[in-house]
């Protein structure tokens, strides 16, 4: 089990050989991706922040949790902090198992977690030059830029 | 922390109440509203979370906070009524919107 918090693109490549043992007959990987919109409006990017020893603490606790619900030990997961672009990747999710069902269970539980207790925050830059938090408790909280 | 000093053998005890300083983090929309990430607030005697956001709430642009933020003690999820030491440190967390 690893978790990180990355600067740079992540390497799934590298997650995915990092998960890969001779016992396991699947491989889980999650992606989450920076779309074009939200909220029917343009988005151009987005920029992450964190409570950066909290975030990766959260990260260690629910990756332990989905090791032992799961029964797996091998999960990767990194968030990555900064400015994406559309289409980077802000978080990746590589578990492997001996079985399907609980290879997939385990990385929907910590994508799952991951959004409702992790402190990451990002604001979205919209193509009309406007930028926003993202509030997911209430939609979205205007901010001055 | 109440304290009970006596300068000399014979006077009379002094009694005082020391105040607290606690650092609080701020972030994103937070730190945004109130312009600064971090904040040095002085709190009464054994603070507890509550006391800690009153004081934070009465810093200009903390209006925007809302009624009960999430709060986390030395970077663990924490209650209104948990105790709030002066080594802590106290962060006020907006909604989470990782992944």
């Amino acid at each position: 089990m690893r978790v990180a918090l990355v600067q740079a693109p992540i390497d799934v490549s590298a997650m995915l050989a990092e998960v890969s043992t001779a016992s396991s007959g699947a491989t889980t990987l999650f992606l989450g991706t920076v779309r074009d919109v939200n909220d029917a409006r343009a988005v151009d990017g987005i920029e992450y922040s964190a409570y950066e020893a909290m975030a990766r603490r959260e990260l260690e606790t629910i990756a332990r949790e989905a090791e032992a619900q799961f029964g797996t030990p091998h999960i990767v997961v990194e968030h990555r902090i900064g400015f994406l672009a559309l289409t980077d990747i802000s978080i990746a999710i590589a578990v492997s198992h001996a079985r399907r069902s609980p290879a997939m269970d385990a990385a929907r539980y910590v994508i799952e977690e991951v959004k409702k207790r992790v402190p990451i925050w990002k604001r979205e830059h919209y193509a009309d030059g406007a930028r926003e938090w993202v509030d997911p408790t209430r939609g979205h909280a205007e901010v001055r830029r | 922390m109440l304290f009970r000093a006596q300068l000399r053998p014979g006077d009379r005890p002094v009694e005082f109440f020391h105040m607290a300083t606690v650092r609080v983090l701020l972030f994103a929309s937070y730190a945004e509203a109130l312009g600064t990430s971090s904040l040095e607030i002085e709190v009464g005697a054994e603070p507890r979370v509550r006391d800690v956001l009153a004081s934070v709430r009465a810093r200009a642009g903390a209006t925007q906070l809302p009624p009960s933020p999430l709060v986390a003690i030395n970077e663990r999820y924490a209650r209104l009524d948990d105790p709030v030491g002066e080594r802590d440190e106290v962060a006020i967390i907006p909604p989470v919107a990782g992944g």
